[in-house]
């Protein structure tokens, strides 16, 4: 079925779009002129996220001007404005610095989305330390690998998430000296071995200055996952905040007076990028919400606080269309303006439905934690062909390529071919390599292009259009993951000899992890077994990284050498052609 | 038949249910009146997945809108006591 396109056309009276002419703003662009809206550290000391975010408003006439106004589980409300924004990340700042957190450190943030995430993410950018965010719902496997590999210094978390997830693997952390709590409610806590934070926030000066900054300074770590190894954490520096400001205009259409709510979670780089720095460099109002999804709930946000720019995710939308259009009518929902999606690609019915319930289409852009930021999108004030993930962003030059045997690569012109999307490096947001990992860093690049390992093709206009992943990768509801860290887990039972993790296609989430396992001898297949191993890779992964489903196989394809083949489990589960089996282990 | 649940049996199914969705959970520490996303490690695929397996379980049609109803033992409990098995 092929869609109509959403032909865009302006009103009297709308806002005119910041991006109002595509072709001709792209044509003037320059990062080194989009750099000048900024500020810069005050007497030439560089540039830094925090002074961008926070400060140069706090000093200026938006000082009053709602930050964040954070969304409690339970009905509570509390407004931040810039200048309580400046005060309490000073304060953080000056916690870090009193233990002797020092520029480039590591602090680690394992928290729901409570206020103090934010004010420690805008404090560890102050104290130029690096900010790595650690999504809640991870199990303590997870958050052991990332502690250990990003060698954490400190760890912010709450005494729930604490004695839930991190006393059992504390012992494995050397480098770990810090260990902040947020006691439940905000009350003082004394468990050995931590400190807690309300009270050293309290003892601390609400000054601080921002120390000489270079632009390519360290300021986060964000972890991502490939189809081998250990999760791999992204770099991004200081002058991210660039690509993160501009793209807020162009992308998001940020507009002064806008009241702006990601629905992301900062434990993922969307709910950083987008969730924390680009509304606050804009100056805006941005939305915090607590609890997790519910479809009402989030329609009364949506009214209540008068959203003017919602930016969420395919499983979320899909999610709401099945309580249906008529749900969204009920609530007064004028003051939205833009509506826009990211994860994973948002399929055409979804982009349309936007129309009936909201009066607008949803506009779906991609890009992924490497880039930092928005690269490719669709805009308000141009046509969307639903489906398509759009195009690139001003300053961002992206194509399809093939890659060629002596590891070049060869850049496809003719519209409607499948190929990799590559994406050529210099954009403020690019990542600037895995941490403590140059080899696989090197990997993503060929012939001058970044490589993003996501298939796509373009057609005749321009627009991008989403394929699939070119590796293993598992998409589930926006979320990567990667299948040999829930493979690794799940043959540490003693039961499982092996273990090939998939992503199987599912209508709400795009994939749910579902993992097949063979067992050792002397162990039966049985339902009690597979609820077991459930559990298991459950305790230790976390609902968002572990298996929904579990089933069991005599033994798994294999090529020659051994390497379990994804490809082909898949392609059995969906009943597919398997391809070239010719490295099958048993293929004559 | 037409026979009214007792809420015996249905805390009983819905604590199986829950059993299937996160086996690591240790269910006799539940409390009735609490969400169950705010004490078991269940996302919002897991919770989705469990009303689907309400629906099946116990015959019923649940609208999107009372999903939320569904999120306590209690909750569950009032949700299906009006029911009917037919």
């Amino acid at each position: 079925m092929s869609w109509t396109t959403i032909i865009k056309s302006r009103r009297e009276g709308e806002t005119v779009p910041n991006l109002h002419d595509y072709e001709s703003i792209r044509a003037h662009f320059t990062w080194e002129q989009a750099r000048q809206d900024l500020e810069g550290l005050p007497r030439d000391q560089g540039l830094n996220i925090a002074h961008e975010a926070v400060d140069r408003h706090a000093n200026g006439a938006r000082a009053s001007h709602p930050a964040i106004r954070w969304l409690g589980k339970d009905g509570t409300v509390e407004d931040y404005s810039y200048g309580r924004l400046k005060e309490l990340s000073n304060r953080f700042a000056n916690v870090l610095q009193q233990l002797g957190v020092a520029r480039g450190d590591r602090v680690f943030v394992l928290a729901g989305r409570i206020p103090e995430l934010y004010i420690a993410a805008l404090g560890t950018f102050k104290n130029r330390s690096v900010f790595c965010p650690l999504f809640s719902a991870f199990g303590p496997e997870p958050i052991r690998a990332r502690l250990s590999i990003g060698q954490a210094k400190v760890l912010v978390t709450t005494t729930s998430l604490y004695q839930r997830k991190i006393a059992v693997i504390r012992a494995a952390l050397p480098s770990l000296e810090q260990i902040l709590l947020i006691g439940e409610d905000r009350q003082p806590t004394a468990i050995a071995g931590t400190q807690d934070l309300t009270a050293l926030m309290q003892q601390a000066s609400p000054s601080f200055a921002i120390g000489p900054t270079d632009p390519e300074d360290m300021a986060l770590l964000h972890f991502t996952s490939g189809t081998t190894g250990t999760p791999k954490g992204a770099i991004h520096v200081h002058q991210a905040v660039v690509a993160h400001h501009m793209t807020g205009k162009f992308a998001l259409d940020f507009h002064q007076d806008d009241v702006f709510w990601c629905t992301a979670d900062p434990g993922w780089v969307t709910g950083t990028s987008y969730g924390i720095i680009a509304p606050l460099t804009n100056g805006i109002t941005s939305i915090v919400d607590e609890a997790d999804f519910e479809a009402e709930r989030w329609y009364r946000i949506l009214q209540e606080e008068r959203v003017s720019v919602w930016y969420t995710a395919p499983t979320a939308i899909r999610m709401m269309m099945k309580g249906g259009a008529e749900l969204a009518r009920k609530y007064d929902l004028r003051h939205l303006r833009f509506l826009a999606s990211v994860g994973e690609p948002l399929n055409p019915e979804a982009v349309v439905w936007g129309q009936g319930a909201f009066g607008q289409p949803f506009h779906d852009n991609w890009w992924q934690t490497e880039t930092g930021g928005i690269m490719i999108a669709n805009y308000a004030a141009m046509d969307i062909r639903p489906g398509s993930m759009g195009r690139p962003l001003p300053g961002i030059e992206a194509a399809i390529v093939h890659k060629t045997e002596a590891g070049t690569v060869d850049v496809i012109e003719k519209p409607g071919e499948q190929g990799e999307l590559a994406l050529r490096p210099g954009w403020p947001s690019m990542f600037r390599g895995y941490w403590n990992e140059p080899e696989r860093y090197q990997k993503c690049f060929a012939g001058g292009w970044y490589l993003t390992g996501d298939l796509a093709r373009k057609d005749e206009d321009g627009y991008f259009w989403f394929v699939g992943r070119a590796d293993d990768v598992i998409k589930t509801s926006g979320h990567l993951i990667g299948p040999f860290e829930v493979e690794s887990v799940l043959i540490e039972h003693r039961a499982v000899a092996e273990a090939g993790v998939i992503g199987k296609p599912d209508a709400v989430a795009m994939e749910v992890v579902k993992a097949f396992v063979s067992l050792k001898d002397g162990y039966e297949a049985s339902d009690e077994l597979r609820r077991e191993l459930l559990g298991f890779a459950r305790a230790r992964l976390g609902a968002a990284v572990a298996p929904k489903e579990i089933a069991f196989l005599p033994t798994l394809p294999k090529t020659r050498s051994g390497k379990i083949m994804r490809r082909l489990l898949k392609a059995r589960e969906l009943g597919l052609p398997e391809g070239d089996t010719s490295t099958l282990e048993g293929a004559s | 038949m037409n026979t009214p649940l007792m809420p015996d049996e249905i805390r009983q199914t819905v604590l199986c249910l829950l059993g299937e969705i996160a086996p690591e959970a240790d269910l006799t520490a539940l409390k009735p009146g609490v969400n169950f996303r705010d004490q078991l490690d269940i996302d919002s695929m897991d919770f989705l997945n469990f009303v689907i397996m309400i629906h099946k379980a116990f015959g019923v049609e649940i609208p999107e809108a009372d999903y939320p109803k569904y999120g306590t033992l209690n909750g569950c409990v009032e949700q299906l006591s009006d029911k009917r098995v037919t």
